[in-house]
This record gives C-alpha cells, sequence and structure tokens, in this order.
C-alpha cells in the first residue's frame, strides 16, 4: 500500500497541492482524476519521488520515502514500474533492448534467461513478432505496451501510469485498460493511474480521487461516479454538450 | 551575477560527485564507453585531420613570411611548427573544435532524453542516470581525445611540410631539419595534460548543460550553444592556466 499524508508542493509562489491526504491499495486500480492543471501529474511525480514536496510525507508500506537514504530508496524503486505518458522508451534502442534494460541494470540473469522474461512480457501484453523493431516504427498504443511490459519486467509491487490513453483511439485505450487492470489483479499490484478519460474512470476505478485545484474534493469508486450529485465531478464527469444532452435526456426519462 | 555563478558551480560540483561514483554494472558501462568511444573518436577523425592539416599548413606559410629576410635559419619553420602546434594549436583549437562538435552532441542528445522523460523513466527503475549517461562519456573522451590531439599534431607537422616543401619555400632536409631540433620532452606531456584537462572540461560543461535543460526545443537550442560557451571559455582559461604553471 502508499499512503501520502498531508501532502503540498508548490513551485515559487504557486502553490499546487495543498494538503493532499490519500491511500492506494494493492490489487486495485486506484485513480487519480481532475481537470488538466489540477496537480495530477505533480501528486504522480511526487509518489514515485520524482519531485520532492514542500510538506507531507508519503509511505511506500511503512517506508517513509523521503526519510530514506540514497540506497534505500533505490531499493524501493526497483519494486517501482512506471509507464510514462509518453511512453519514455528509448529510441536508440529496439523493443527488445528496451525491455531488457532494468534486467542488464539489475539482475544477473543469463542472456536465455533474460530473453525468455523478454517474451513473457511481451505475449503479456500481447505484442509478439515486435522485438527487433524501433519504437518509431511501432503505432502509438504499441509503445504504450511496450512501455508496460518494460513496467513490468522486474515484477513490480507498485505501479504507475500517467495518463496511459492518452493519443490512442477509444479501441485500443480500453485494450490498455483491460491489460493494466488484469496485471494489477494477477500480480496484486498496487497500481495508481493518472487520467481524465471517463472511459478508465468507468471501466477501472475502483478507488478513484478527484483533485480540483490542488485539493481531494472527492474520493469513490466506479459505482459511486453514477449515484453522486457533486458538482466538481458531475461537471468534470459531464463535460462535452454532447454528455450533458445524454444526461439531460436520461434525467427527464 | 556571483550568485548564478555559485548556483550552477555548486550544482555542477553536486551533479559531477553522483556521476563519478562506481558504476554498479560495469559490462553495461562498458558497453556504453565503447560506443562513446567510437562517437569521438572515429566520428571526429576527418574534422581534425582537415583542421590539423591546415594549421600546420598555415603556420609554415606565416613564419616563412615573416621570418623572409631575417637572419633566423629558414630550417627554423619546421621547429616552430614543430613545438607550436604541440605546445598550444594542436590541444588547444583540437579541442576548441571538439567542444562544438562532441559538446554540443553531448549537451542535445542527454537533453533531448531529459525531455522525453528518458532520464525521469531510469531514474524510477533506481538508474543512477548521471553516473550511467555522464561517465561513459568522460571516461571515453579522456581517452579518445589525447589520441585525437596527438594524431592532430602529427597531421600539423605534414601540413607544414607539404605547405613549404611543395611549394619550394624550404628543401626537404631543411623542414626535417627544423623537425628534429630541440625536441623537449616536456612539451609533449604538456600537450597531453592539456588534452586530458580539456576532455574533461567539454565533456562534463555539456553534461552539464544537457542533464539540467528545462522546456523546450529552444531551451534545448540554447543549452547546446552555452554547452559550446562554456566549454570554449573554460578551455581558454584552463589553458593559460597549464600554460602559466608548465612554464615556471
Amino acid at each position: 500500500m502508499i499512503r501520502a499524508t498531508h501532502i503540498s508542493k508548490s513551485f515559487g509562489d504557486k502553490a499546487v497541492l495543498n494538503d493532499v491526504s490519500t491511500e492506494f491499495y494493492p490489487g486495485k486500480t486506484n485513480l487519480i482524476i481532475g481537470r488538466s492543471g489540477t496537480g495530477k501529474t505533480v501528486l504522480l511525480k511526487l509518489l514515485v519521488g520524482l519531485l520532492n514536496p514542500t510538506e507531507g510525507n508519503v509511505y511506500y508500506g511503512d517506508a517513509d520515502f523521503f526519510r530514506l537514504n540514497k540506497k534505500e530508496k533505490r531499493q524501493i524503486r526497483m519494486k517501482v514500474g512506471m509507464l510514462f505518458q509518453s511512453s519514455a522508451l528509448f529510441d536508440s534502442m529496439s523493443v527488445e533492448e528496451n525491455i531488457r534494460f532494468p534486467l542488464d541494470m539489475f539482475t544477473n540473469d543469463t542472456a536465455k534467461e533474460k530473453n525468455k522474461r523478454v517474451d513473457y512480457c511481451l505475449e503479456r501484453v500481447n505484442l509478439t513478432g515486435v522485438n527487433q523493431r524501433y519504437p518509431s516504427e511501432i503505432s502509438g498504443g504499441m509503445q504504450k505496451r511496450v512501455g508496460i511490459a518494460r513496467a513490468i519486467v522486474l515484477d513490480p509491487e507498485y505501479l504507475f501510469c500517467d495518463e496511459p490513453n492518452s493519443g490512442l483511439d477509444p479501441k485500443t485505450a480500453i485494450l490498455i485498460d483491460e491489460l493494466i487492470r488484469s496485471i494489477t489483479l494477477e500480480k496484486n499490484i498496487t497500481t495508481v493511474i493518472n487520467t481524465h478519460d471517463m472511459n478508465s474512470v468507468m471501466e477501472i476505478g475502483e478507488n478513484i480521487i478527484l483533485l480540483h485545484q490542488g485539493q481531494i474534493v472527492w474520493r469513490g469508486n466506479k459505482d459511486e461516479v453514477l449515484e453522486t450529485d457533486h458538482e466538481i465531478l458531475l461537471d468534470f464527469i459531464f463535460a462535452s454538450p454532447f454528455l450533458q444532452r445524454l444526461r439531460a435526456a436520461a434525467l427527464n426519462k | 551575477m556571483l550568485f548564478n555563478f555559485f548556483y550552477h558551480f555548486g550544482r555542477y560540483l553536486k551533479m559531477m560527485s553522483t556521476a563519478l561514483t562506481r558504476p554498479e554494472k560495469v559490462r553495461m558501462y562498458y558497453k556504453e564507453t565503447t560506443r562513446q568511444m567510437i562517437d569521438i573518436g572515429i566520428g571526429s577523425l576527418i574534422i581534425v585531420g582537415l583542421i590539423a592539416i591546415f594549421i600546420g599548413a598555415v603556420t609554415a606559410i606565416q613564419f616563412s613570411y615573416q621570418l623572409d629576410g631575417t637572419l633566423v635559419p629558414r630550417w627554423y619553420i619546421g621547429y616552430i611548427v614543430r613545438d607550436s602546434t604541440i605546445i598550444e594549436l594542436a590541444p588547444t583549437i583540437t579541442c576548441l573544435v571538439l567542444a562544438g562538435k562532441v559538446g554540443s552532441n553531448i549537451a542535445a542528445e542527454i537533453g533531448g532524453m531529459r525531455q522525453k522523460e528518458h532520464i525521469d523513466a531510469m531514474e524510477i527503475m533506481g538508474v543512477n542516470t548521471a553516473n550511467f549517461l555522464i561517465m561513459p562519456k568522460i571516461i571515453a573522451a579522456l581517452m579518445v581525445i589525447p589520441m585525437l590531439v596527438a594524431i592532430g599534431a602529427f597531421i600539423s607537422v605534414i601540413g607544414g611540410y607539404a605547405a613549404t616543401v611543395f611549394t619550394g619555400l624550404l628543401s626537404d632536409a631543411e623542414y626535417i631539419q627544423g623537425v628534429r631540433s630541440f625536441f623537449v620532452e616536456k612539451n609533449v606531456a604538456m600537450m597531453f595534460v592539456k588534452a586530458l584537462v580539456f576532455a574533461f572540461i567539454l565533456t562534463s560543461v555539456s553534461a552539464y548543460q544537457g542533464y539540467h535543460v528545462r522546456g523546450g526545443s529552444i531551451e534545448l537550442g540554447q543549452a547546446s550553444t552555452n554547452a559550446v560557451v562554456y566549454s570554449d571559455i573554460l578551455i581558454l582559461l584552463s589553458d593559460y592556466i597549464l600554460a602559466v604553471f608548465f612554464t615556471q
């Protein structure tokens, strides 16, 4: 489990997060949602330690991450996998080399064992026959799947996904959501997803927090989303005129 | 301005203290270092050779012009070309050029990785990114740039020969007599020390510029330019300090 307590973050005079406290549970898809500029990415970067909080703590289990020394932080980081919004695949390396990179860096496995593990991860994300291709030679959806394969290659306990569906068509986005959900369940991983994709919220949102102006203003799950009358959440969910018309029609019935 | 200097100097020292630590997976670093050695060494050979041949040729022609009508023996031209090349021109000009070619490349490569979140991805995996991205470049530069400088010095002397002997300004024997006269071994040592210091400056300063780049393509361009400008300034400054140190 990951626990964030009283997290605040400012950049100069600008406060981005203000006293955010929440918990992310293992075996569940934990979603951080909110409009652009509400501090979702900053919170995610704080959780993985890419940014330091102005105030507050992040606990991985019982370990207070920001009080750990470099070696201890590294031990935690080796249990973390992350899928970036841009996939962040190393473009000078092939798909296979990208996935094998963490194995090369941190394990003493033989080449055969590494190749086997790479093949397993590629199969797990339903990608085969692309081992020797470069990131620029595959589609955005495939890049995301390679990103997931790289994130899970060391069997992480924590998986972070920064807007995994951005730039993908709805069908591919659903596939990526299903993939993240099944990996989370299969390995009992603590998965934290930062998204503003409403499909993801309604399909895989088991523990959702809504950020608004740097604060958590709502928390719940996908079923509670349907029943809520929380104004900010409704405003966020039914943002498009199309959805507003659908909602109005449904209410009129 | 002074605050700004200390801010960057402190950040540079902090980055270098992280970069110059014991690598975790020597094999990965070895692979990266050899790749960098090929990039810096083989990739710069033609430009270094071209510049060196013209430096030697121009030095020989200039001195031939200046010594014309004086009592200084003409064979001194070979000696002047050799020593000016070894002591100053080969290490300094070669490294100033390499700061432009290799330095801007390092800043752009690391800066691009920063902007494309590659560095963040490695950090999250637990990789010491400063160490993994910067140390192989520094080691490769320290190994390859002195070789390039030595090759440059040799080609310069040949350039001087071609410019004077083939044009009839000097005879073959005169030029070779000059090249073989008053040889001081310490000058060669000075050349290699300069090459090592300049190699360290141009790689570490360029890596610093790339590693801390923020923003978009304009900032990346600025980082690349700054890498060349600051490397050049520091190379010239350290050239002066080394010259004072070695000649006292």
